[in-house]
């Protein structure tokens, strides 16, 4: 690859980062006006939470059952299989649930964000709503985005839950670990900041899930080939964001 | 009402207007016609401040839409009303909220008067039945005429039309046409409509422009745009495929292309 081709992706990167940084003022800036109509609010956190409530559950349940079957398999080579509920849940709590439900976001509520907003676009509603001198911003990307950064939270915390019930469902009733220890040593190695950890993760990750969604389909081009190619890049773009900023926002916590 | 005053825009190179003049006085029907591709659309967007020109001016109730505000656009953008082609109703919500939308943007106004409101323009339109209809359910000339009461919700002063009467049947054509006519003599609403259907146009406009090149290739009365001499203008008006304006997209050959096999 030349040095110009690279020039070329840096440059155009820095512009990506720059729209989408400004997108993101304007869209905070829309967010308190918007919150004068709850009743959108509360729409779209029942579309992006609601409505990925039982694709969350069912996913937390075996991710909870595989650490469950894993983590007894290695606990039980050092003789620590009392172990289990501890590395389930600071597992589940600090690093599977938000990363897992922030992928799985992506792929079910990102994408119809994107294509709802994008299919707005392309049959003319934003152009409308413009003309009728009302900000799309604050009537369509603004609950859209709050809706996200709050049902992420929820899901993730409904995720951990469910995933240590699968833990538990494994290790106590499968493998014969007890019950009570199982359950007290969690208790025990559980501490406010892994809780913590979780949920500044949760937060993060829902906010750059839910600006990428809509980002990408405030901007779509207004074709259906434009449509399919910004819902493709909101899973891509959010995944990488998502394991990327894991990485970052785990060295800093530990 | 309208001003257009030596308009030059270009995208991506290729000039749309190179130098365009026009007028849409107030109280009047102003029809733009032109072939496909002339830049009738263009000039909407133009008009309703989503682009603006390279040079020149375009002036909505005698202010400069150029040298506006964002909020001033808005503020300008309130006093008018803008059909689209499609209809661009917003699909998440039924016919009466649609109607209500901009109201309920807007204003303040108890939920009886808001009610009363969208009832009677529903029912200007002739669709109060279908109120609680989901846009989805409605037929493309029923999604036209929701469209048109919700541009008509807030009495605009200006009222724009993007080509009205494609895929409407008769009846619904001549309701609409009607409507236009009322709105324009009963509420003294002056109205766009790009068009070129020249039949149905030349029934209720007062003043036509005809768009070519970039241009106003002529204006006047539909009569006097029927009448002229000029071969292109006349071309157009009767829906003619010889003459001027070339209606095949430059090609070579016919028919050495059909016996040339390996080249499409």
């Amino acid at each position: 690859m030349s040095a110009a081709t690279h020039s070329g992706f840096l440059l155009e990167g820095v512009r990506r980062f720059g729209a989408v940084a400004i997108f993101l003022v304007r869209l905070i800036l829309q967010c308190v006006p918007a919150l004068a109509r709850p009743r959108l609010l509360v729409a779209q956190i029942y579309n992006a939470g609601g409505r990925s409530l039982v694709i969350i559950m069912l996913s937390g349940l075996f991710v909870g059952m595989v650490l469950g079957l894993q983590g007894y398999d290695l606990l039980q080579r050092f003789g620590s299989e009392d172990a289990l509920g501890t590395a389930a849940a600071l597992g589940l709590l600090r690093e599977l649930a938000p990363v897992i439900t922030a992928l799985l976001f992506a792929g079910r509520a990102g994408t119809a964000l994107t294509s709802e907003i994008g299919l707005m676009r392309a049959t003319d509603q934003l152009t409308a709503m413009e003309i009728m001198a009302v900000d799309p911003l604050r009537y369509v990307a603004a609950p859209r985005f709050m809706g996200g950064v709050i049902a992420m939270p929820l899901l993730t915390a409904i995720f951990s839950i469910i995933g240590l019930y699968g833990a538990q469902l494994i290790g106590v009733q499968l493998m014969g670990v007890d019950k009570g220890v199982f359950w007290s040593q969690t208790q025990d190695s559980v501490g406010l900041h892994d809780v913590n950890e979780g949920l500044i993760k949760s937060v993060v990750f829902g906010v750059v899930c839910s600006l990428i969604a809509v980002y990408e389909g405030y901007n779509a081009p207004p074709t259906a080939e434009g449509v399919g190619l910004a819902t493709t890049r909101t899973v891509v773009a959010s995944s990488v964001m998502i394991l990327l900023l894991d990485y970052i926002l785990t060295a800093e916590f530990l | 009402m309208v001003e257009i005053r030596d308009v030059h825009y270009a995208i991506g190179g290729h000039e749309i207007f190179t130098g365009l003049n026009l007028t849409a006085r107030r109280g009047r029907i102003t029809a733009i016609m032109g072939p496909s591709g002339a830049g009738k659309t263009t000039l909407l967007k133009l008009i309703t401040a989503q682009i603006f020109a390279d040079s020149g001016q375009v002036l909505a109730f005698g202010r400069d839409l150029g040298s506006q505000s964002w909020s001033e656009i808005y503020a300008t953008r309130k006093r008018m009303g803008m059909l689209f082609q499609n209809g661009a109703l917003l699909t998440d919500i039924d016919v009466f909220e649609n109607v209500a939308f901009p109201v309920r943007e807007h204003t303040d106004l108890p939920e009886a008067l808001v009610r009363i409101l969208v009832l009677s323009k529903l029912q200007a339109v002739g669709l109060r039945g279908a109120a609680q209809l989901m846009p989805a359910e409605l037929s493309g000339g029923m999604g036209r005429r929701v469209a048109l009461a919700r541009a008509i919700v807030m009495d605009p002063e200006l009222l724009i039309y993007d080509e009205p009467f494609v895929g409407l049947d008769p009846i619904s054509l001549g309701v609409i046409l009607r409507l236009i006519k009322q709105m324009n003599t009963a509420l003294g609403i002056t109205s766009i409509i790009v068009s070129h259907d020249v039949q149905e146009l030349a029934t209720i406009v007062d003043d036509s422009y005809l768009l070519s090149g970039g241009r106003i290739a002529a204006s006047g009365s539909p009569e006097q745009l029927r009448n002229s001499a000029n071969p292109s203008v006349h071309q157009f008006m009767t829906g003619s495929a010889e003459g001027p304006v070339a209606f095949h997209y430059p090609a070579p050959d016919y028919a050495t292309q059909l016996f040339e096999a390996e080249e499409p």
